[in-house]
């Protein structure tokens, strides 16, 4: 029976659907536009590709020994150089919490204002933009280079493909080497990777970050954004009725039909089908047809929009950067207004403060010592000979500092323990004076005996004290202490 | 003869062939895939050429270049030994008692020691010398054979009971397969041995085995049991049994001992490593 029953269902022709998973690769020429969010877009253009190429050119004194590069992640030597901040391997949960902050900041942004980082301030879209504006200056605007892909190649067409090729390679080029002076002192590096004798590591890299920035800002361009970026996928998560984003006011424009200037728009609406939201629009979209995964929020189609509504006299901002609410007060003529601080934006916030809190704290109280206790697994305790148990330590001390520093090592926990470090002079039964040199992890091999009638079965707490002799801090690490047990 | 056709669908061409009414589309490989499949065949010449590629009877082509993984390994040893050269000048010329006095020297020994220990003596002594039934816990501070530097050095390079000249060499009697000492007897001097060391035993059998340790045993493992290291012959007066505590235990090896042997060092590894060996088991805990 469910045999026969299932041998009934036909499985659905892909015809069925109506649905193509295949699209076509149709490219996009976006025209030239100026106005507010076009000027605004070249502004953050510039001053995130300033930072980006001046940003490993700033200097900071560290003394003597120190790179004096402000920003510097120095892989070989394990240390991340932030200004005033150094970073040492066993510290990346700073990293976490930048992250951490970073993406509860990015939450914000878009739950306030929409996609902004994807139309402003993602690399892929400022390198893009820069892209396009290359290739713009060799190829003419949008209908120009539609003209140039459909025309025969000709050595005028060669020609400006090959200048618009060089000089996309050559930025590509001076990203990968900007990209270098981040991981390499900027004063080694450069000289080096002229003469040929940078490290394979930096070439490599060089070449990598060259033909990325070639392949995805000069050919996938917003491919990106639409078939390889996760943001867009979730982001509407962040969005509500009063997040402002790139909106078409539908009511207003339709139902659409072209006009000529001085016309009458009684019975009809205001958008006269010019398409120009359309081809000023990075990614090829048709904003009309609503909110979409595609709209990167970059804001152009309304500066296109509000050029052409000037033109036939008519009001700005058919197409505006305006919440849902607001588009449905206007069209039922009730009051607008922006609700900025919201539920959902107040948590964010709270997030961010308290991570940003945190990391800011961590960051003053950061303490200059670090201390690692690793206990001996084999074996995990030795008998004496005088019947006494004695498990061993491998104690780490980190001296984060440039000077050398002595530090007293003490146990605690166990009481007539007997402590010794192989190699070092007691100072008592249970202390030694740890000499580490400056900018350096110590490591010492200890030794802890004590008396099996003072152990509590076969696990007891021993707590390993360590002392900056110079500055009185004191770090305590708890460990174990393995017996044979009853 | 198979016949083509063009299939509506797809616009396509059927490669003729048929099976129960099932058509196959003609789908050629793309242009640049047949060309870099050309291209890589090509490479593959250039290999050939430059590289190790046929073998024939007696060996295999060495190709212009001569490389061999042998020979990149070669290299790779020279240099680490180049690196380690300058270690090893200084290492050297050092005493043991002067390398475990400086921290850098001390470091470069206990790194070598504790890999060559791992290859060489962990499978007997365990790992960090956490010894074994019959192979002495090598972390602990009795020393069957002496537990300073050079004492170790000594059991590390000529070894314990084997064919070497210069290994070390002791043995106890077997006090009862031999018939030195009857059953009884043994037991007696079991219990002593067991009181000696603080633990349980029958008071009035040790007090029996007394007389008869001083008389039998003492000349090689003390008077008080505080044993010998120049004989080998281990301290019965404290926690620590090579072939277990107990009184059955002692009375057995009394009985009929056993004797470990260990390999004399010297014959298989070089003077250095056997130097960071010693510094490294020294290191362990129970170096005098």
């Amino acid at each position: 029976m469910a045999r026969q029953a299932a041998l009934k269902i036909k499985p659905p022709e892909p015809e069925e659907s109506g649905e193509q998973l295949y699209a076509d690769y149709v490219k996009v020429h976006p025209r030239k536009v100026s106005g507010t969010f076009r000027t605004l877009k070249w502004a953050t253009l510039s001053v995130l590709l300033g930072l980006y190429y001046i940003a490993p050119f700033l200097r900071w004194d560290r003394g003597p020994g120190a790179p004096d590069q402000a920003i510097l992640i120095d892989m070989p030597g394990r240390r991340a150089y932030f200004f005033a901040v150094e970073i040492w391997p066993q510290e990346v949960y700073y990293l976490t919490g930048l992250l951490i902050i970073g993406a509860v900041g990015l939450f914000l942004v878009t739950a306030l204002l929409g996609r902004v980082w994807c139309g402003y301030a993602c690399p892929q879209t400022v390198w893009t933009d820069l892209f396009v504006w290359v290739e713009s200056l060799f190829e003419g605007d949008r209908n120009a280079r539609i003209r140039l892909d459909r025309q025969p190649w000709t050595a005028g067409k060669v020609l400006r493909k090959i200048g618009k090729h060089a000089v996309w390679l050559l930025v590509s080029l001076l990203t990968g080497g900007a990209w270098i002076l981040y991981f390499n002192d900027v004063r080694i590096v450069i000289p080096e990777l002229f003469q040929g004798t940078a490290g394979a590591g930096v070439y490599g890299f060089l070449f990598l970050f060259t033909a990325t920035t070639y392949v995805l800002a000069g050919w996938a361009r917003e491919q990106v954004c639409i078939y390889m970026c996760p943001w867009p996928r979730f982001q509407a998560a962040m969005f509500d009725e009063d997040t402002l984003m790139v909106t078409y006011e539908a009511w207003r424009g339709e139902p659409r039909g072209s006009a000529k200037v001085g016309q009458s728009f009684e019975g009809r609406g205001h958008c006269i089908d010019c398409r120009m939201c359309v081809q000023v629009c990075p990614t090829g979209i048709d904003i009309r047809e609503g909110s979409q995964l595609a709209c990167i929020g970059c804001a152009l189609c309304v500066d296109a929009c509000n050029g052409i509504m000037d033109k036939m006299g008519l009001p700005r901002d058919l197409i505006t950067w305006d919440s849902i609410n607001n588009q449905a007060a206007r069209e039922h003529g009730n009051k607008t207004g922006y609700r900025f601080i919201r539920p959902r934006t107040v948590v964010y916030a709270l997030i961010l403060m308290l991570v940003a809190g945190l990391m800011g704290y961590g960051l003053v109280a950061r303490t200059t010592t670090g201390l690692n206790v690793l206990h001996e697994r084999s074996p995990l305790f030795v008998t004496m000979s005088d019947g006494s148990i004695r498990n061993g330590y491998t104690v780490k001390v980190l001296n984060m500092v440039r000077e050398n520093r002595d530090y007293r090592l003490q146990i605690a926990g166990i009481p007539e323990a007997a402590m010794s470090v192989v190699g070092l002079e007691n100072t008592g039964r249970d202390q030694t004076l740890l000499p580490v040199p400056g900018d350096s992890v110590g490591t010492f091999q200890v030794y802890v005996s004590a008396g099996p009638e003072r152990l509590d079965g076969k696990s007891t707490e021993l707590v390993f004290v360590l002392i900056d002799m110079a500055t009185g801090n004191t770090i305590e690490n708890a460990t174990m202490f393995a017996g044979p047990g009853s | 003869m198979a016949t083509t056709e063009k299939d509506a669908v797809t616009g396509r061409y059927t490669t003729g062939h048929e099976w129960d009414g099932i058509k196959e589309l003609n789908t050629p490989l793309p242009r640049w895939w047949v060309y870099v499949f050309y291209a890589t065949i090509v490479w593959s010449i250039g290999y050939w050429v430059v590289y190790p590629a046929w073998p024939s009877l007696t060996g295999y082509t060495k190709g212009l270049w001569n490389w061999s993984a042998r020979g990149d390994l070669v290299t790779e040893m020279a240099t680490v030994q180049a690196g380690k050269q300058v270690w090893n000048a200084r290492f050297d010329g050092a005493s043991l008692s002067d390398i475990v006095k400086d921290r850098e020297l001390l470091t470069y020994a206990i790194a070598g020691g504790r890999t060559v220990f791992a290859e060489n003596c962990a499978p007997c002594h365990g790992s960090g010398g956490a010894g074994a039934f019959g192979y002495p816990t090598l972390a602990d501070d009795e020393w069957i054979w002496g537990g300073t530097l050079d004492d170790i050095h000594q059991t590390i390079a000529y070894g314990v009971r084997n064919a070497n000249e210069e290994s070390r060499q002791g043995e106890m009697p077997r006090f009862g397969t031999d018939q030195i000492l009857d059953a009884q007897q043994i037991g007696a001097v079991a219990d002593y041995v067991v009181s000696l060391s603080k633990g349980a035993s029958d008071a009035a059998a040790a007090k029996a085995g007394e007389t008869l340790f001083a008389e039998n045993c003492s000349s090689c493992h003390g008077e008080r049991g505080e044993g010998m290291a120049a004989l080998g012959a281990p301290a019965l007066d404290n926690a620590i049994w090579l072939y277990k505590g107990g009184k059955d235990a002692i009375a057995a090896q009394i009985a009929n001992p056993r004797h470990g042997s260990m390999p004399a060092w010297s014959e298989r590894l070089d003077a250095t490593t056997i130097k960071q060996l010693a510094v490294y088991v020294h290191s362990l805990g129970g170096g005098k």
